[in-house]
């Protein structure tokens, strides 16, 4: 169902997206996606990755602060207007965006996006519902 | 120059000394009657009152600390009925919870004339209009300038701190003569007042500063900027607020007012007493306090005493600025703040098991900045951006309510705060008082 997000805690000082990087490259990890949020203060880097429970560990023995949480997955046609039905459908619902982000797959057909809202089990019913393409967890994630 | 009271300021040595000798004889027995712990501590010394036989004794007696304050919080360091106290202050103790002090009537009277003195040593008299920008309330500094400077006879202009402009203006439009803050809060003003102002429209002659430490070079700064002159203002609540010491016209020391407080510098670590001229911790006993007396009581304050009679011809012994502290207090924006204080907040909003922090001061245009750097724990992190700027609003506002003044805080990455021998270096004060 909902597809593993790994945030990372940023200090705002250079060279710390670099260390997250070079972490995972180095123990195998693939990032599928990534997104930077940032305020003048400190940064939070969110990763899809291919084996986020492993990520997760490597992370954690190297002083990182880190967090695995949910997100929806979904598949978008890659052409001008691919998001609105997804994105109307949670406007006439009521349910509040907290962040997006997108990233390019396996084609260049479809594109996928990331959403994280207020009410995750009812957003995704009604993607389901609605026949709005879920990336499945299988699909993303490797066995780690 | 005026004296105001000529007959102790200007009171030869020996006939002073007696005096000191006698009050304090009276104080340690009215104390050893009614302070408990004081009593406690004679005992634990094998001291009785009639031991001390004048100021030659002092340094048997037990010294007291601002820890003594908090553990007797509030009213059980008292030597009176509360039915004699008519007023209360309070400032900020080592922990979050503060520390109360009182006085009787004839308490603040003997404070007004500390501010009296002060005030008139600077040239002030009832001619003058003085505009006390301390702070009012539970602070001492507001009210203790307001009731010196009103006793004195001058008119009183009570603006109590903040909002710039119009401190400046009220400068200007009630022509104020003599201006009484802290020494970083008149170069602040001063700035202003020659950026956007004309200085001709000033009537400012004087200024009254004290609350934080401050150099020669600042007053030099003060002085030319606003064509005025610049005296120094020294006091603590636990002793009695400012003008327990004082400039006068050759501004080459504070004149303590010996009369009512006996001076010591002792070696901070030993308590031994040092000899004339020493730099060491300020250490002072009231001798003619009611509500809130104090033996020997551990000011942290490093400085040195000089008892070469002055030019004035007072001949109170002189204090030169304090240097420094003997323990881990902060003054910021006038404000004492001990990183213990800081840290208890860090455990109540359970930021991580062992909070990590760093506390940063500077002083930037004048303004003491300041910035307190927390390790970001599993706790507070959160995938979401808001939770975490919520959760450090929350940190700075209840720091703010604790401390009286708000940090910017600043997360950082788990062991990023630098530590020697395994301990984190807690304060970094960057702070160049030019």
């Amino acid at each position: 169902m909902f597809v593993k997000q790994v945030s990372i805690f940023l200090e705002n000082k250079p060279g710390r997206i670099y260390d997250v990087i070079k972490l995972l490259g180095t123990n195998n990890i693939d990032i599928k996606a990534l997104s930077i949020a940032d305020t003048d203060q400190f940064g939070i880097a969110r990763l899809i990755l291919n084996k986020p429970n492993t990520a997760f560990n490597i992370l954690k023995e190297n002083n990182f602060i880190v967090k695995i949480n949910d997100v929806i997955a979904i598949t978008v046609s890659n052409k001008p207007g691919g998001l609105i039905d997804a994105l109307s459908l949670l406007y006439n619902n009521n349910i509040g965006i907290e962040y997006m982000y997108a990233f390019v797959g396996d084609s260049d057909i479809n594109a996928s996006v990331i959403l994280k809202v207020d009410n995750m089990e009812d957003a995704f019913k009604l993607f389901e519902k609605n026949g709005i393409k879920l990336l499945s967890s299988s699909l993303v994630h490797e066995k780690d | 120059m005026a004296i105001f009271n000529e007959k102790y300021e200007k009171m030869e040595r020996s006939e002073l000394e007696k005096l000191q000798s006698e009050r304090l004889v009276s104080q340690v027995k009215r104390m050893y009657e009614n302070v408990p712990l004081f009593k406690k501590r004679m005992d634990e010394a094998n001291l009785q009152p009639k031991d001390i036989k004048g100021i030659i004794d002092i340094s048997k007696l037990p010294f007291s600390n601002k820890s003594d304050l908090r553990d007797e919080y509030p009213y059980g360091l008292f030597a009176v009925p509360m039915k004699d106290v008519v007023r209360l202050h309070a400032s900020s103790g080592t922990t979050g919870k503060q520390i109360v002090v009182g006085y009787t009537e004839g308490d603040l009277k003997m404070w007004s004339e500390c501010v009296e003195r002060a005030l008139n040593a600077a040239g002030v008299n009832k001619d003058d209009f003085v505009q006390v920008s301390y702070g009012y309330g539970l602070f001492t500094g507001g009210l203790g300038l307001h009731d010196g400077a009103t006793k004195l006879g001058a008119t009183v202009i009570p603006t109590s701190t903040g909002n710039t402009q119009r401190q400046i203006q009220t400068m200007i439009d009630f022509k104020s003569t003599c201006f009484c803050s802290t020494p970083s809060y008149l170069m602040q003003i001063s700035e202003i007042i020659n950026r956007d102002y004309d200085k001709n429209k000033l009537s400012l002659k004087y200024a009254i500063l004290g609350g934080e430490p401050w150099t020669n070079e600042m007053r030099d700064i003060i002085e030319k900027s606003l064509n005025i002159k610049a005296y120094d203002i020294y006091g603590l609540s636990e002793v009695m607020g400012p003008g327990v010491s004082y400039e006068c016209e050759y501004q080459d020391g504070m004149h303590i007012n010996e009369d009512m407080f006996i001076p010591e510098i002792i070696n901070p670590d030993t308590g031994e007493v040092l000899e004339d001229g020493s730099l060491g911790e300020l250490v002072f006993t009231t001798i003619t306090k009611e509500a809130f007396p104090l033996i020997r009581y551990r000011t942290h304050d490093l400085c040195r005493l000089n008892k070469e009679k002055c030019k004035c011809g007072r001949t109170f012994i002189r204090m030169e600025k304090p240097q420094g502290r003997s323990d881990d207090m902060l003054i910021i924006r006038g404000v004492n703040v001990f990183p213990s204080q800081i840290e208890e907040v860090l455990l109540k909003e359970r930021v991580g098991i062992t909070p990590n922090y760093q506390i940063i001061v500077d002083r930037i245009n004048n303004n003491d900045t300041f910035t307190i750097k927390v390790e970001m724990g599993d706790d507070l992190f959160s995938d979401d951006i808001r939770t975490i700027e919520k959760a450090t609003k929350s940190l700075e506002s209840s720091i703010r309510s604790t401390l009286g003044i708000k940090p910017n805080v600043v997360l950082v990455s788990p062991g990023s705060i630098e530590r020697s021998e395994g301990k984190a270096k807690r304060v970094i004060d960057n702070r160049k008082l030019i």
